[in-house]
Formats: C-alpha cells, structure tokens, sequence
C-alpha cells in the first residue's frame, strides 16, 4: 500500500479495512487480521494498526474478544455506508459542482454520461 | 531505556568534540528514526550506547547500566548492526551455533522467518554473500536475539528495491514485546512509516525530539498551488505537482501523513522551531 493520500496513515488504514467490509471480504462477526498481520501486510510500526484498530473499535464498526482479535460488528456495513454516503453529499459533490459549474457543465450532460454503458 | 547526560565525546586527533553536552532519553517499545547530515555524530551516538566508545565526559546508560563498562547484563539485551562489516569465513549455522547462548531470548524460529521475509535460503555460507545479502543475514540475526534494545546503522544501504519492503515487514512483524529500535539514517523513505518517534541531530544538539504523533498533531503537510501560498506556510519546496508544505495544523483539521524529507530539511534550516 502508497500512502500517497494526504491522510494520516492510520485513517488511511482503517479506511482500507472499511473498504474490506463494504466489499464483503469481512462480513459481520468475521475474524479480521490481527494488528501485527495488519501491521506486516501494509509494512508499518504496529503502533499505527493499533491505532487505526482503536478507532474503528471507538466507532462501533469492530470489536474486541479479549484474547481473540477483533470481529466485524453486527450492522458495520449499514453504518460506513451511511458515513461516507453523508461524506459523499458534503464533501465530494460541493467540490464537484464548483468544478462544473467553472467548466460549463450542466446535468443535462452528467445524465448522458451517466446512461452510458460503464465497466465496473 | 537509554539516558545520555551531558555527553561530551571527540576522537582523538580532532579538534572538535562531536558532542558537547548531549542529554537525550529513549524510551522502551519505540521505533526511533535518527537523522541528521553526514559527520552530526548519528553513529557515534549508536557506538556510545553500545559501549564501543565511550564519553570523555556525563554519561550513558542503558537499562541502568554504564554503556561503557559493557556489563554482560546489558550486553545480552543490545544488538547493533553497523552500517559495514565482515562477516567470519563459516556458515550461518555455525554462527548461530556461537552467539545464540549468549542471547537469553533467541529464537532460530524468527532467524528462519526473517530470512525467508528477505527471501533468502534458511542455510547460507556467509563468506559467500553480497553486501545486501550480508545485511539481511544480519539484520535477521538481530531480530532473532530477541534484544531489548537494537541499533541499526543505515539498514537499508545496499539492499534492493524489494528488499527494502522485506525490511520494513521483518521489523514490523518481529520486534520482541517491549524492544526498542533505533535506525540511523538517510534513507528516510525507506523508513518513514514505521518510526514512532523522530530524533534530528545537529552539532551535538537534537534540534527535534519529538513523537510522530506530536508532528501530526502540531503540523500539516500537504501541496499547495503557487497561488495559495500564505503566511500560514511555514517551509515550501517546490516540486511538479506545486509546493510540498508545512503548515501550522489548525484545530480541527484532520492529521496528515508526514513528509519526513520536507520535515529534515525544515528543521535542519532552522524553519520550524
């Protein structure tokens, strides 16, 4: 993993993990790796996974079985959803809308090239 | 872990001390990054807490032990790898064979993984090796001691594209609980995303001392456009995107990765204090 993106790389990390759930590759109750996994997979100081795991444990999205790991939590899916479709609406198409509105876009356009065939 | 106090140390026949009264504290279960221009002293500092050297003036302990009296309390628990070496005419068994009593934690189960990490056979003549290769060896049989305290001197010269990878996994997956490691460098990308703190040495002065956690905290790095540049920049560089800068983060703002190379040289100009 680059850490190129200009966020702390243990957001960076927690998101990936996020991404891994919406994906479906954790499913609730799912055991995720462990920190030092986490930690060796993307070749940072252990510190930073147990970071980034504190953070989606304060959020609810996994939880700790003390001896165990960490598990996907019941409905963690639902919740990132929610949170970065309320980031999508008030961070990305603000951006999105100045930018077409400096370039002389109307929707009209966005909607036909929306209704084209696209890869996924 | 270490605490220098007014550490004063010159060689002999140089003019000029490369310490004059270093203080400086590490402490246990921390990944330091130590930076500073070529002849700061960032190796000698790595000798005088392995006992190699020792101060002409304060002092240096590790655990509590006089670093110069190379106590076998404290050696069993330090292993530094140095930037070059030779390594004895035998192969990596018989080596094995020799050190590993003295090292009360070591374990040929982690030398096995380190090596196999760097992709490197279990079995290996030693004489036989390149510089890289003499490295990884090393490196691996450092981590296998299981040492409460390891030094590295540029661990990553020499080593290829993909071993510097297979370096930042070995550490990453096999410090012991508890263990501290210092890596002294200039390869600072090689490194940047698994040190917990970061120490910039400057003629026998630390002109940074602080944990990657207060950087983030205090400071954030991103590009900025030739036109957004402000008096809330505090050091800029140009490059092809725009200016990498660093700025006063500002309450609120989400914490960013860390530029260490724009961080050295922002501090080392005397741009951040």
């Amino acid at each position: 993993m680059k850490f190129e993106d200009n966020k702390a790389i243990y957001e960076q990390m927690a998101d990936r993990l996020c991404d891994e759930i919406i994906a479906g590759t954790y499913k609730t109750d799912d055991r995720i790796p462990s920190v030092r996994e986490y930690a060796v997979m993307l070749q940072v100081n252990t510190n930073t996974a147990v970071k980034s795991y504190e953070l989606l444990a304060r959020e609810g999205i996994i939880y700790i079985r003390r001896g165990l790991g960490y598990y996907v939590s019941d409905g963690a899916r639902e919740q990132i959803m929610t949170a970065r479709r309320k980031a999508f609406l008030s961070q990305t198409l603000p951006s999105l809308f100045r930018e077409m509105e400096l370039l002389g876009i109307t929707l009209e356009e966005i909607g036909k090239e929306w209704a084209k065939p696209r890869r996924q | 872990m270490i605490q220098a106090n007014n550490l004063t140390f010159g060689y002999r026949g140089s003019k000029h001390n490369v310490f004059d009264g270093l203080s400086l504290r590490l402490d246990e279960s921390r990944i330091y990054g130590l930076l500073g221009k070529n002849g700061m002293g960032k190796s000698t500092l790595l000798y005088l807490t392995a006992g190699l050297l020792k101060p002409q003036k304060g002092s240096i302990t590790v655990n509590g032990f006089d670093a110069g009296r190379r106590h076998p309390e404290m050696l069993q628990e330090l292993y530094l790898v140095p930037e070059e070496y030779d390594l004895p005419d035998m192969s990596l068994e018989s080596y094995t064979k020799i050190h590993e009593d003295f090292y009360p934690r070591f374990s040929r189960e982690i030398l096995r993984k380190c090596l196999s990490d760097f992709e490197m056979p279990g079995e290996v003549d030693m004489k036989q090796l390149s510089m890289g290769q003499k490295k990884k060896v090393y490196m691996s049989f450092a981590l296998a001691t299981g040492c409460r305290l390891l030094l590295m001197d540029e661990p990553t010269n020499g080593l290829d594209i993909p071993s510097k990878a297979g370096f930042r996994k070995v550490v990453a997956g096999n410090m012991a609980d508890g263990s501290s490691l210092i890596i002294s460098t200039h390869q600072v990308h090689d490194i940047e995303q698994l040190l917990d703190h970061i120490l910039i040495l400057d003629n026998s002065r630390l002109l940074l001392d602080a944990s990657t956690e207060e950087v983030m905290e205090t400071y954030s790095f991103g590009i900025r456009q030739p036109a957004e540049m402000d008096d809330t920049v505090l050091y800029a560089e140009p490059s092809v995107q725009g200016n990498h800068v660093i700025t006063r983060r500002r309450e609120g703002d989400g914490e960013t990765v860390i530029n260490l190379e724009l961080l050295f040289n922002a501090v080392t100009s005397g741009k951040l204090k």
